[in-house]
Formats: C-alpha cells, sequence, structure tokens
C-alpha cells in the first residue's frame, strides 16, 4: 500500500478552497453583499435572460438598401460626368445590385473606363459585347458592410441607452446582424419600434402649385418630384421636390414640447450650418409648404410664415408617447441601414422568478434523492461519494461564477442531471471495488486497483459524453448554450470530485479504522 | 448495516439469449418511429417553423375562460393558432403560425395580441422567429447532432477496434432515431430543448456502451480459452450492477425536473427519461449483441500477470 502523498493532498485541499471561496458570493443574499467580505471575489453566476427576465432580440441590417442608396449615387455622378465627356449610352440602370447600360460609341472602352474609375476606384467593370456593367470589388463592399454595421451599432447602443435599459448588451454576430440583450426588460415593444425606424429625417420643399388634397396614389409626379405618403394617413399624398435642404444630420437636439393647440409636438435644434442653410431656404420660400420628410413619408407639411433658423418645432398628429420615441431617435441619429428584426425572446419576470424557484426546488430535491440513495446503497463509501458531489456542485458554482457563464433553466437542468450521472464514477470505482475484494485481494490491494481500473473506463465514458456537449456548444444558442456549459463543466469537475477527492475519503477511512470487510 | 442491493453480485444471466428477441423489438420501434414520421411528421416548435408563441397568465382565476381567449386570438385573423394550458390552471400557451409577408407582420401580431389580452392576462413570455432563422436553428441542430455522433465514432473507433465503433454508433443512432419517434409519435414539441435532450441523451447512452465496452475488452484478453459468446455474457453481466446503479440515480434527478422543474422543462425531461431506458437497454441488447456479429480478435494476452487475480490465471 502506497503512502498518501502529502504534498497531493495538500494540493487537493487547497483546490477545495478556492472552490469554496468562488462559490461563497452567490450564497450571499443580495442584502448583505455590501456587507461581505473584501477577501471574497464579486462576482457571481450570471443568470441568463431565461431567468431574470428580459428581451433577446436579433436584428438583421438589410444591406441591399445601402448598396442600391450607393449605386444610385454613383449613377447619377456618373450622368453628370458622361454628359460632360459627351458619352452616349443607353438604359443606364441598377439591376442586380450592379449599374448596366449600354454604350453608343463606338471606341470610348477606355475613357468610360477612366471615368468611372474616377468617380470610385474600388469598381469592377465588366463588358460585354457593348454592355457594361459596374459593381462594387468585394473588398469594398466588405468595407461599407464593416463601417454601416459598425455605427449601427452605435445608434442601436444610443437610442436603447436613452431609454434607461440596465446592462444591455449589443454584438455584432456574423456579417450583418446584431443581437441585443436587454436584462430585466418588461416590455420590449418599445424598443422594438424604437430599432424599426431608420429615422432618417429630412426637410424638402412641396410643389408650389399642386394642391396635395387632389392628390391620388399612382399620380405622376414631374421631373424632380416624388409623390410622398402622409406618415399617418395612408390615402393623403404630397407632391415633394426630391431636393433635399436639410437633413436630420444637422441636428443638434431634440425634445417633446408642446404646440399652440397644446397637443404634442417635437421641438429641434440645428447646428450652427444647418440653422444657416435653413434660413436661408424659409427666407427664400415664405408662402410655400415645407415638407418633413421621415423615412420617407411627410410627418407634416406647414407653410413658411416667417424665415426661421436654427429653433423650429415638428407638430403632426402625435400621441405624447409617439413625441418621446420621436425627439429620441432623433437625437441618436439615424440607422445608416434599416434593422428588420429575425427573432425574439423575451420572458416576464414572473415568469424568470418562477422557474428560479422550481430550478431551485428541482436541484435541491435532486441532490438531496440522490445522495439517500447513494448511502442507503453504499453506507459510508456513499458518504464520502457524496462529500465528493457536493464537492462537486461547489466547483460548478465556482467555475460558473469565475468564467460568468450564463446559467439558463436548461442550465440547471444540467446541473441536476451532472448529479445524477457524476455519481456514476463512483459507482463504478466502487462496484469494481466489491469485484476485486470478491475475487481474493486484500481491502488495500481491491481499493487500489479499483480506483486504477475504474479510471481508464471513467474517462473513455466521460469524454464520449464531453463530445456531445461540446457539439451542443458550437451549435447551441441561448439557453442551449447554457445546458452545454454546466454539463461540460459539470463532466470535468466530476472527474475530479468522484475520482481524487473519493479516494482520499476512503483510503483515510480504511487505515483509521482498519476496516477487513466492505458493503457487507 | 445492509446496504440496498438492486442486483444480487454474481448474476449470470443469459443476455445474449434474448438477442433475436431484442432485435425485433429494437425493429419495431425504428419501424414505429419512422412510421410514425412519415405520416405525423414532427411537431416542429417554432424555433425551427417559424412564428409566433406567447406564455399568458390569467390574472383572475375566476374569471378565466378559455373560449374567451381563443375568440380573442381567432379575431386577429393571423392564420393558424393553437392554445394550450401550461403548467398551471391559470396558464395558457398560445401558439400563431408564421405570417405571411416580412418580420414587420409578425411583430403586428404580436402587438395586437398583447393589446386585446392586456387587461386580463399578463404575459409572462413571448417569442418570434422569423422564417429565416428557423431554417438556420433546423441546419444547425442537424449538424451539431451529425457532428456530435462522429466524432463519438471516431474516439471509440481510437479507442477499441472498428467492430466496437459501428456497434456503438448503431446503438447510438438506434437512440436517437427512436427518441425522435417519440416527439412524433406523442407530438411533443421538437425544439431547440429536444436536441439538447438528444444530445445529453445520446451521451448518456454512449457512456453505458463505452462501460460494457471496456469490460468485453478487458475479458477478451483475459479469458483466452472461452468464447466470444461467454465473454459478452459475462461483461454484461460484470456491469450490471453499474448500469442499473447509474441508470437509477440518473432516472432520479430527471424524474425529480419532470416533476418539480416547471412546466417548460418538462418535454426536455421526458425526453432524457425515455433517453435513459433506451440508452440503457441499446447498450446490452444493440451495442453488444452487434458485436456477435463480427469476429473480433481477442489481442494481445494481457502481460502483467498480477492484475488477473490468482484463481483465474491459466
Amino acid at each position: 500500500m502506497k503512502k498518501i502523498s502529502k504534498i497531493k493532498l495538500l494540493l487537493v485541499f487547497i483546490i477545495v478552497v478556492i472552490g469554496f471561496v468562488y462559490a461563497l458570493p452567490n450564497f450571499i443574499s443580495k442584502l448583505s453583499n455590501s456587507d461581505a467580505p473584501n477577501f471574497l471575489p464579486g462576482k457571481t453566476i450570471n443568470l441568463g435572460l431565461d431567468l431574470k427576465g428580459g428581451s433577446y432580440l436579433l436584428l438583421k441590417a438589410d444591406m441591399d438598401v445601402v448598396f442600391i442608396e450607393k449605386l444610385e449615387n454613383l449613377m447619377s455622378d456618373l450622368r453628370v460626368s458622361f454628359r460632360k465627356n459627351k458619352i452616349a449610352y443607353n438604359n443606364l440602370k441598377i439591376f442586380d445590385n450592379r449599374i448596366v447600360f449600354k454604350k453608343r460609341n463606338l471606341d470610348a472602352d477606355k475613357v468610360i473606363r477612366e471615368l468611372v474609375l474616377k468617380t470610385n476606384k474600388n469598381l469592377l467593370i465588366t463588358k460585354e459585347n457593348n454592355l457594361f456593367q459596374i459593381e462594387f470589388s468585394k473588398a469594398e463592399k466588405d468595407k461599407i458592410v464593416k463601417s454601416t454595421m459598425a455605427q449601427a451599432i452605435e445608434i442601436v447602443r444610443r437610442r436603447i441607452d436613452e431609454t434607461g435599459t440596465n446592462e444591455p448588451s449589443i454584438q455584432q454576430q456574423g456579417v450583418d446582424r446584431i443581437i441585443v440583450q436587454l436584462p430585466g426588460l418588461k416590455d420590449p415593444g418599445r424598443i422594438k419600434k424604437l430599432l424599426g425606424k431608420t429615422a432618417k429625417l429630412t426637410f424638402q420643399l412641396a410643389h408650389p402649385s399642386i394642391v396635395s388634397e387632389e392628390l391620388q396614389a399612382g399620380d405622376n409626379p414631374p421631373p424632380g418630384y416624388a409623390l410622398l405618403m402622409d406618415d399617418k394617413i395612408s390615402d393623403r399624398f404630397y407632391m415633394i421636390n426630391k431636393k433635399v435642404m436639410v437633413s436630420g444630420e444637422m441636428l443638434q437636439d431634440a425634445s417633446t414640447s408642446f404646440d399652440r393647440n397644446n397637443s404634442p409636438s417635437v421641438s429641434f435644434q440645428l447646428s450652427p450650418l444647418g440653422g444657416k442653410k435653413f434660413g436661408r431656404v424659409t427666407g427664400k420660400n415664405i408662402g410655400r409648404e415645407f415638407a418633413i420628410v421621415l423615412d420617407g413619408k411627410v410627418v407634416s407639411a406647414p407653410t413658411i410664415q416667417s424665415q426661421i433658423f436654427s429653433n423650429g418645432q415638428i407638430t403632426g398628429n402625435f400621441t405624447l408617447e409617439e413625441t418621446n420615441d420621436l425627439a429620441l431617435v432623433l437625437r441618436s441619429g439615424a440607422l445608416p441601414v434599416p434593422m428588420t428584426i429575425l427573432e425574439e425572446r423575451s420572458v416576464g419576470p414572473g415568469l424568470g422568478s418562477d422557474s428560479i424557484s422550481s430550478g431551485k426546488m428541482a436541484s435541491i430535491l435532486g441532490i438531496v434523492a440522490v445522495m439517500i440513495f447513494m448511502f442507503i446503497s453504499y453506507g459510508s463509501f456513499g458518504i464520502f461519494a457524496n462529500i465528493a458531489l457536493f464537492c462537486n456542485i461547489i466547483f460548478i458554482v465556482a467555475l460558473l461564477s469565475l468564467f460568468q457563464a450564463t446559467l439558463t433553466l436548461p442550465g440547471i437542468a444540467g446541473v441536476v442531471l451532472t448529479m445524477g450521472m457524476a455519481v456514476d464514477a463512483n459507482v463504478l470505482i466502487f462496484e469494481r471495488i466489491k469485484e476485486e475484494f470478491k475475487s481474493g485481494r486484500k481491502i488495500f490491494d481491491a481499493i487500489e486497483s479499483g480506483f486504477e481500473r475504474a479510471v481508464s473506463t471513467i474517462i473513455d465514458a466521460n469524454l464520449t459524453t464531453l463530445f456531445a456537449a461540446i457539439a451542443l456548444f458550437s451549435f447551441g444558442s441561448g439557453p442551449v448554450k447554457g445546458f452545454s456549459v454546466t454539463l461540460m463543466i459539470g463532466i470535468l469537475t466530476s472527474m475530479f470530485t468522484a475520482i481524487i477527492i473519493t479516494k482520499y475519503l476512503v483510503l483515510f477511512y480504511v487505515k483509521k479504522k482498519d476496516i477487513k470487510k466492505i458493503f457487507y | 448495516m445492509k446496504y440496498l442491493r438492486l442486483i444480487p453480485s454474481d448474476t449470470n444471466f443469459n443476455f445474449l439469449k434474448f438477442k433475436k428477441i431484442a432485435f425485433v423489438f429494437s425493429s419495431l420501434i425504428i419501424l414505429g418511429s419512422l412510421f410514425s414520421l412519415l405520416f405525423n411528421s414532427l411537431n416542429y416548435g417554432i424555433d425551427f417553423k417559424g412564428g409566433i408563441l406567447l406564455e399568458l397568465r390569467s390574472n383572475n382565476v375566476a374569471l378565466f375562460n378559455i373560449d374567451d381567449l381563443r375568440n380573442k386570438v381567432s379575431s386577429l385573423n393571423a392564420g393558424e393558432t393553437s392554445i394550450q394550458k401550461f403548467g398551471k390552471e391559470t396558464d395558457f400557451l398560445v401558439r400563431i403560425q408564421k405570417q405571411d409577408g416580412d418580420e414587420k407582420q409578425q411583430i403586428k401580431v404580436i402587438e395586437n395580441l398583447k393589446k386585446l389580452t392586456k387587461d386580463n392576462y399578463s404575459i409572462r413570455r413571448s417569442e418570434f422567429v422569423g422564417p429565416v432563422v428557423g431554417e438556420e436553428l433546423k441546419i444547425a441542430g442537424l449538424l451539431a447532432v451529425s457532428l456530435a455522433m462522429l466524432s463519438i465514432m471516431f474516439y471509440i473507433w481510437f479507442r477499441f477496434e472498428w467492430q466496437f465503433s459501428i456497434a456503438a454508433i448503431i446503438a447510438l443512432t438506434h437512440d436517437v432515431f427512436s427518441t425522435v419517434g417519440l416527439f412524433s409519435l406523442l407530438q411533443l414539441e421538437f425544439n431547440l430543448a429536444t436536441i439538447a435532450a438528444i444530445l445529453t441523451t445520446a451521451g448518456y447512452s454512449i457512456n453505458d456502451t463505452v462501460v460494457i465496452f471496456d469490460r468485453v475488452r478487458e475479458n477478451l484478453r483475459r479469458y483466452k480459452s472461452k468464447d466470444h459468446y461467454f465473454i459478452y455474457n459475462k461483461s454484461i453481466n460484470e456491469t450490471l450492477s453499474r448500469t442499473v446503479m447509474t441508470s437509477v440515480t440518473t432516472l432520479i434527478a430527471l424524474f425529480i425536473i419532470f416533476f418539480f422543474g416547471g412546466a417548460v422543462l418538462s418535454d426536455f425531461s421526458l425526453a432524457m427519461i425515455w433517453g435513459v431506458f433506451i440508452g440503457t437497454f441499446s447498450s446490452i441488447f444493440v451495442a453488444v449483441s452487434l458485436l456477435t456479429f463480427f469476429k473480433i480478435h481477442k489481442g494481445e494476452k494481457i502481460k502483467d500477470e498480477s492484475i488477473v487475480p490468482e484463481y483465474e490465471r491459466d
């Protein structure tokens, strides 16, 4: 019988103590947290949204809109430059994310290429017979996506911060997606509404003579004009000059206020440059209608009474809530790209706390039941297995806190399941010891070889389960990922506790009591 | 003190005698699953199908009325809907199919339903999965299950002989497929949590199989003079006590989740309870039985005589 190594024993002891220290903050209630001793690490387990309540939103940026917008700008630049250089062309249009046109000159290829690259050098030009196709190069597309997404995340963050949500998490996922997590949020409706608007605000003049009351859907606009719908009333239209006089980027501040009739409206303040522009336009166009256009729809089109500089008011048929939201999105700036919500998962605080309490209940009952079962099956050896099991739980809690992994409801189920499976290692060992003992070995030898032989089986068996958990982790989203994390941690810690801690306990016991027989 | 013994020591059951019956049984399960999948398909949850799910709690038990809720939901004209009690008497799950049109249409329906039910119900949970994400999750789920099975197969191939690997993977497929079949037969909702349950079941089942295979490998080297049939039976018997003990502790944990873990976890734990039963069955009757079809070399004789008990040495 080998001697128990003191150094190893000390090491195991230290690991167990560290485990306890890291797990402890989770068991000290929030109230007394401030009184908690400073030497304790402050991190507690990070609860998932399904437990603490809150919203998860997956947003997708509609990048095609951005590309088309950029191509349109490019196309109008090209028009100007072709005209200047007397290049004749046919059918200039945007098709399938590229600009296409037919040249009419016989040999202008070189000039066309030069002119196109002059407007933007990161373009790909392909030519087939007389048909030219122009698109952004791959690198340029990536660059556009990257900068657009960075900007979009910033705007999303600003809008959410303005609502006063606690600890929001906003991250990019993949190429064109954003994950927004809002713990503790009761109703995600408002946030969804706020993120659903790009909030592109422009001031444009209305047509001087076309009366909006007479307009109908499908009316043909005169050149340079566009037929825009009213923001609220779907059968009301305006004939608006396409030229943007002042845009939302020149806005400095916006807030809710009340107009003369005491109905809610939004007051805005323009930057000095914007104010100058605004003053010039309003000064020149007194008596004309000046439309306030938000995301392509007319909010209102008041008649200019006098010259206005930097301060103005947007009135319309608003509720107070609407003006609050409008002011908020105007303050935080326009989204560079429209967002759609691909996925939403919201859990109310009631369900969250119910889940926590049923999770706690299931964990405690599960652990107690398994412990009782182990005791009646293996007696004092069962107690050792139970001590190991208890340490295992402590380690799981400690590691979850340390890595700030998220504990979800399926994650709690994972912990309970681990309890059931963790004793497997001990069962394997004990059964093996029994066999070894029966086959005529002395008690120490039986224990020694029982542990030794069971370990290779335990490792094989646990590693295969670990593979399943890793696969789950790599695929998982949200709650399922939480489950795989606790399962992985549980497998690793259970190998340590069930093999090493139990072994020392068993050896001590057998040595001290001079046991000759076991399990009978 | 007398300890609980679920399995007497020194069992000597002839498990492999039931090989044929077990194969018939397994084939029936697999065929049943297949038929159910063909005719019933799976009751996909919104995770995979896309759509809307709301969990509502009636504020007033006396006032609650499922017909009233049904009327409200159908007044939305949102296509196929279903209302189901969930856990408590006052709790309901409302499922609404994915709406035509883009994501905005889906959100509109959620908001409308919220408005309708605002006075009498509190919303405990609302979920919406767009069709794009649903499709992605389906592929990711399939990928995860295949990936897990492949890595398990390679590991066993690496640690044992290839014959073991094939037997194990067939047993594993048997378990996974029959669990999916169970979900189809009972029309339980098949969602992300189900995938988690299936993979955990797979992990448990392979765990069980590996323990027995480990013993088979050991005994193949130990009992050179005995035939394979004897060795397989002996290995199952020797590990039987452990097999039963572990199944029982795991089942204790799972049944407690099933009864006390709340409605959200009940299908999840049900899948795993089934998984433990079928996994234990398949380790013995599918995995080991399949080994009998292969010619497996007994390998090197154990060099270290000392680990073989004296009375067993040749």
